[in-house]
């Protein structure tokens, strides 16, 4: 889980810039879902209005958070739900097979869930005998796959659908080859409706918790987050401790924002709010539902003021779908469970900045992400702050493997830099010098030429060319 | 079970975290729409444009008009809430009816392989969203709604709430949720094969609103 090594991403960036099918993948899905999205926030006073508020629910939350954990689990418990906290994704996993093996469950029908893939639970699943199934369509066609989801929103978003008719011809049995994409859908409709029906453990996420009411909130449109939820024995709820809010109607502006920012809808086909187990007199529902709160490097993130504020997402992924970078290498190439911008921020904390010293970096700091964010983080920022943490340069680093990121010949060229421009001398020196033996300027400069033409001196520097104009009258 | 000291360490990490104070923000409430016509016109909109099917039928009895859809939707079995509705009987040429009157233990193989339909009762509408409300599982069980491939709601549309905001500002959720709050707005979907729109992705694939003045 914890990544020792860092992640080989520009290693991986170089095998899929180099797939132009993969690209016109992500090129397509991010220009639709950017369209979608800007036409459901036409008015860009009102969207502001709305990110402010966005905002400041979310700061106003973190600001109480111990508070609003403690007053959540005690509703919840009033409620009948069960509270578990894990600090560690080993913890969480452990608490998960725990509780899947006490309902007698051989396997977990999962509704889409990032914290799930954050702590790698279908593995510890596995591991355990207990088998884990994705039920979200995207996650379901990835699993199949066996690969991951490459997009926190739309899991299969690098397929296209001839890729998924193959998977399905092959690995599903008793199907054959279509590309229809309704069909496609049926086929697994048909697979998954009956793990629904017989399978006595159900998963999912929370996308918003409500500490008043003691309530899970959790967004959708197909069915299957209320079919995991609804009709196994046990469900088991996982998220981070940063998803709590106080109010009941802090819910309604997230609510909006993430519909909206996500898959550029007014509103989900189903919104579930669960707040608690099957009672006495109902018909159905679960009979116990548990919810794990997993911390995995969250307090740590928490502990610094300035980068408390990734802890303000609510994972809508339109910083991805925004972000050049992500747009042309895919969600694969990032190497971390939550990719594209927000994981830049987020990894770095959960997994170490020496796992992540390449992603910090991954970022031309276009502000893209920046400006569609809906409760307003502060992305660039933050990947600045994080840059110089990973160098050492930050005055108090909190995250561990602060300065891993720290190349031997890449701060000495800085410092040579520094101490150049610092001297005029010497400084008109060297470029006098430089410009007069542009001829022999090398062809191959290293990394730089990998993908780009190689540098040559101009053939006068710019001081010696407002020299000769000084004597220039304006005619 | 849960590890012991993880609780009382996360919490204290953040407690030792600095501090800051952050009011709550303050939030306008929409002002609301003049009429029910109004906020029915909206609900409408929104909710047809999430793909589902709106049917006045005011103007005519609900039963009628349900009969007319069963028809047309070929629907041979159509399954009931526990005891609403109780004077709907079997009708000539209509569909079998079943009742959802024992706990789906006792259903689950009817309810996923032999009922075409379940019909349920809003208990109200959201307008700016075009959202349905079903919020006491036990007059409407969860499943009923969600398991069947076609689903049809009867609603009163003189519950239309004019947003979220102010679905839970008129309610009495804030006191005493429901165990299961559920929203609806549209048939099931996905469209996670290359972004292209498919209905009937784990839940009902039609979605029918029978608009009626009482049941
Ligand atoms: S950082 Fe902002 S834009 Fe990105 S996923 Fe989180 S909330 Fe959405």
């Amino acid at each position: 889980m914890n990544a020792p090594t860092p992640i080989r991403f520009h290693a991986n960036v170089r095998g899929v810039l180099a797939n132009p099918v993969l690209r016109a993948s992500f090129r397509g899905a991010m220009d639709f879902l950017m369209a979608r999205r800007a036409a459901q926030f036409p008015a860009a006073d009102a969207f502001e209005a709305l990110r402010a508020q966005g905002e400041q629910i979310r700061q106003h939350s973190l600001a109480r958070l111990p508070e609003l954990l403690e007053t959540l689990e005690a509703n919840l418990q009033r409620n009948g739900i069960q509270v578990h906290w894990a600090e560690t994704p080993l913890q969480a996993c452990r608490l998960i097979i725990d509780l899947a093996t006490r309902a007698g469950g051989d396997l977990v029908v999962k509704g889409k869930s990032m914290v799930s893939e954050e702590i790698e639970l279908n593995h510890a699943l596995e591991a355990a005998g207990i088998g884990a199934l994705e039920s979200d369509m995207g996650e379901y066609i990835v699993q199949l796959a066996g690969e991951k989801p490459s997009h926190i929103i739309m899991p299969a978003i690098h397929k296209t659908k001839e890729d998924i008719a193959r998977l399905f011809a092959d690995k599903v049995p008793g199907v054959d080859y279509t590309d229809s994409v309704d069909e496609l859908i049926q086929i697994g409709r048909r697979v998954l409706r009956d793990k629904f029906r017989d399978t006595r453990v159900g998963l999912s996420g929370v996308n918003i918790a409500v500490a008043e009411t003691g309530t899970l909130c959790l967004v959708e449109n197909e069915g299957n987050g209320r079919m995991c939820t609804t009709v196994p024995d046990v469900h088991i709820a996982i998220t981070g401790i940063e998803k709590v809010v106080a109010r009941l109607e802090h819910v309604p502006p997230l609510l909006t924002l993430l519909t909206r920012s996500a898959t550029g809808q007014a509103a989900t086909t189903y919104f579930n709010w669960i707040s608690g187990p099957r009672r006495a007199g109902e018909l159905d529902g679960p009979r116990e539902v548990h919810l794990v709160l997993l911390d995995n490097g969250r307090s740590g993130a928490y502990a610094d003021i300035r980068l408390r504020a990734t802890l303000q997402c609510i994972r809508c992924g339109a910083c991805m779908n925004h972000c050049p970078v992500y747009a042309r290498i895919g969600g694969h190439a990032y190497g971390t469970t939550y990719p594209g911008p927000i994981g830049q921020i987020v990894s770095p904390h959960m997994l170490g900045l020496e796992a992540t010293q390449d992603l910090v970096t991954a970022s031309s700091l276009c502000g893209a992400c920046g400006e569609v964010c809906p409760v307003k983080i502060p992305i660039p920022d933050l990947l600045l702050q994080l840059r110089q943490q990973s160098q050492g340069n930050a005055a108090a680093p909190l995250l561990p493997g602060a300065g891993r990121g720290r190349k031997a010949l890449q701060s000495i060229s800085y410092q040579l830099f520094a101490w150049l421009y610092a001297r005029p001398a010497l400084y008109r020196l060297f470029s006098f010098v430089a410009t007069r033996l542009r001829a022999f300027t090398p062809a191959r400069q290293g990394v730089w030429t990998g993908s780009r033409a190689p540098l040559r001196p101009a053939a006068r520097s710019l001081h010696e060319r407002m020299k000769s104009r000084a004597g220039e009258s304006c005619a | 079970m849960s590890a012991p000291l993880a609780r009382q360490r996360i919490l204290a990490r953040l407690r030792a975290a600095p501090p800051q104070d952050i009011p709550a923000p303050t939030l306008p409430l929409a002002p609301m729409p003049a009429s029910d016509e109004i906020r029915l016109d909206q609900f409408r909109r929104g909710i047809e444009a999430f793909h589902a099917e709106v049917i006045d039928a005011r103007q005519r009895t609900w039963q009628t008009v349900l009969a007319e859809v069963c028809a047309a939707k070929r629907i041979g079995t159509l399954m009931l809430p526990p005891a609403d509705l109780a004077d709907l009987n079997p009708w000539p040429g209509g569909p079998r009816l079943s009742r959802f009157d024992r706990p789906i233990e006792m259903h689950k193989a009817e309810l996923f392989d032999a009922i075409d339909a379940g019909l349920t009762i809003a208990d109200g509408a959201i307008a700016d969203t075009g959202t349905l409300i079903q919020a006491d599982p036990r007059r409407m069980p969860r499943t009923l709604s969600l398991v069947p491939p076609i689903h049809i709601c009867l609603l009163d549309p003189r519950c239309i709430y004019p947003s979220l905001q102010g679905a839970l500002a008129a309610t009495p959720w804030k006191q005493a949720m429901p165990s299961n709050l559920i929203f609806i707005s549209g048939p099931s979907k996905t469209a996670d094969i290359q972004q292209t729109m498919a209905y009937g992705a784990h839940g009902p694939r039609e979605l029918i609103v029978l608009l009626t003045a009482g049941t």
